[in-house]
């Protein structure tokens, strides 16, 4: 199996052998080892309960919320162990944007930009929030939209800009990786494509890790692609190599749409 | 070919005759209370305590309407559910988070299964329970105290419940979208839950106050009424449901009946309506 993994110089992550299971006996990743090349687009991809959720949310340690999630192995991030680091170093470092946009609805757009640094009561002046926020939806492209309503709830945000106001609050800690697990499902195509055009921009200053059931997405942006079935790794290379010429039998079929 | 729009009118004509049977008792009621009880309402009904029977007996005498108000009750409401607020808010709060923390936990299950129990108990038990906690043991008499934590005790199992059907609300992806931010669980709960829930959970407790504006069986064995304004909270008050019964004991006040209890279904339709204002609306 290890044949069909490429070796990636200078990881940022490095993932070894790492299992997750929900239940006993039964792991939802199983062993799967793999390093995450820095400032490029990793997309996973795989049939449902193929466990790239699983394997995404293992690295910012979200499992950790519910007790009956067992984890094995280890994850290097930047070379050291991230389950030494603080949840909140961790996850300064590690941003995470979910499937379905999520914005705090209690607060302003511009809270909710700044949201990691209040919640955390990290402190700033005014002036640094203030770039800040700027920074962080120049960022995602949305500053020239919302920049007079800054101070208003983002419930009249469409779903598209809702997502990236989610990035937004996301890049707005400077982290090294973000993690986005299935970012535009709940999107229309124009809004994905916008959000797909922010990603290949921003993978200069980012290493964006992806969880993706559409293949022509992980196909137009990503760089590299990881291919999972039933928690197993299946094949890992470089998505151009993939796409025109799986190794695996069985990446083939589910990008020819045998099964998936 | 025919049959099937009869069929449907018929139906319909079905509905709406049944609905309006439903709520012909309710407009009766509003109506018979505006028609006898709209005279006594005036400035004193509201600045002056409940008069005495001879007072009152003289008045219906010379056919003048009954000088006095419900002072005193509104006064004793108020107090007591004031106090009431600040024992089993709080506690139905924390006790509601604690719940949708732990859904599914046997503890948690036997807690909420406890709270059903108490809904569901007659307001007389409770008022029992007051009497025996605090009558007896802390306040040595009727007391506004013992009727405000008998009036606490019927709402928390209110206050508990609306608490955790609101968090539940709150899609699971924003307590992810802290988490994801490292955020420590307790700020997530504190910032971004209830803040979150904010209206729902203030709808939750208007509902529980209007309630028990209304209870009358527990505050009789506890607060037992009081003809004078009282604050003291060692001491007897009075409440307007209070009021009510004993107006319905002495022939003479028979008006102020009507009065008063306008007074207490307009006071709870109005907390019943701000409450369904600023309720949360469903997408």
């Amino acid at each position: 199996m290890n044949s069909s993994i490429i070796e990636i110089k200078k990881p940022i992550i490095s993932i070894q052998n790492l299992s997750v299971s929900y239940e006993k006996g039964k792991n939802a990743v199983n062993k799967v080892t793999a390093d995450i090349k820095k400032n490029s687009i990793t997309a996973i991809m795989g049939p449902s309960g193929c466990g790239k959720s699983t394997l995404l949310r293992a690295i910012n340690r979200m499992h950790e919320l519910y007790p009956n999630i067992k984890t094995e192995g280890k994850i290097l991030l930047n070379d050291q162990d991230i389950s030494r680091l603080s949840l909140i170093d961790l996850r300064r470092k590690v941003g995470m944007v979910f499937q379905h946009p999520n914005p705090f609805p209690s607060m302003s757009i511009y809270d909710n930009v700044i949201s990691g640094y209040k919640l955390n009561g990290i402190r700033q002046k005014k002036s640094k929030r203030d770039d800040i926020v700027e920074k962080s939806l120049q960022d995602v492209a949305l500053w020239s939209e919302v920049k007079d309503s800054l101070f208003k709830k983002g419930n009249f945000l469409s779903g598209g800009q809702q997502q990236r106001l989610c990035i937004a609050r996301a890049l707005a800690f400077e982290p090294d990786v973000i993690l986005l697990d299935e970012p535009t499902s709940a999107l229309d195509p124009i809004a994905t494509s916008k959000i797909e055009e922010l990603l290949v921009k921003l993978k200069k200053d980012y290493t964006i890790v992806m969880v993706t059931h559409n293949m022509a997405q992980a196909a137009r942006i990503s760089d590299q692609s990881i291919f999972m079935y039933l928690g197993d790794l299946i094949e890992y290379g470089k998505t151009k190599v993939m796409f025109t010429n799986p190794s695996d039998k069985r990446t083939e079929e589910y990008l020819t749409g045998k099964f998936g | 070919m025919t049959a099937r729009p009869i069929k449907n009118s018929i139906f319909k004509g079905a509905v709406i005759v049944f609905s309006l049977i439903a709520i012909t008792p309710i407009l009766l009621i509003i109506y018979e209370l505006v028609r006898k009880g709209y005279k006594q309402i005036n400035i004193s009904f509201f600045t002056e305590v409940a008069p005495s029977t001879w007072d009152a007996m003289m008045a219906n005498n010379n056919g003048e309407l009954i000088p006095g108000g419900i002072l005193n009750g509104i006064t004793g409401t108020l107090l007591m559910v004031f106090v009431a607020s600040i024992i089993a808010i709080p506690i139905g709060l924390i006790t509601g988070i604690y719940l949708y923390e732990n859904a599914g936990k046997r503890y948690a299950n036997v807690i909420r299964s406890i709270s059903d129990i108490l809904q569901g108990s007659p307001s007389i038990v409770i008022g029992i329970i007051g009497y025996f906690w605090v009558v007896k043991y802390i306040t040595n008499g009727f007391s506004a105290l013992a009727g405000s934590v008998a009036l606490a005790i019927m709402m928390l199992p209110l206050i508990i419940r609306s608490t955790e059907e609101t968090l539940k609300m709150i899609p699971q992806t924003i307590k992810e979208a802290g988490l994801a931010l490292g955020v420590p669980y307790h700020k997530i709960i504190m910032r971004v839950l209830i803040p979150t829930s904010f209206s729902g959970l203030v709808t939750g407790i208007l509902l529980a106050l209007s309630r028990v504006i209304g209870e009358t069986a527990p505050l009789l064995i506890t607060a037992l009424g009081s003809p004078m304004v009282n604050f003291n909270l060692d001491k007897p008050a009075s409440a307007v449901p209070l009021l009510i019964w004993e107006f319905y004991n002495d022939p003479n006040m028979v008006n102020l009946i009507w009065s008063s209890s306008l007074f207490l279904v307009v006071f709870i339709l109005t907390m019943n309506l701000i409450s369904k204002k600023i309720a949360p609306k469903k997408n």
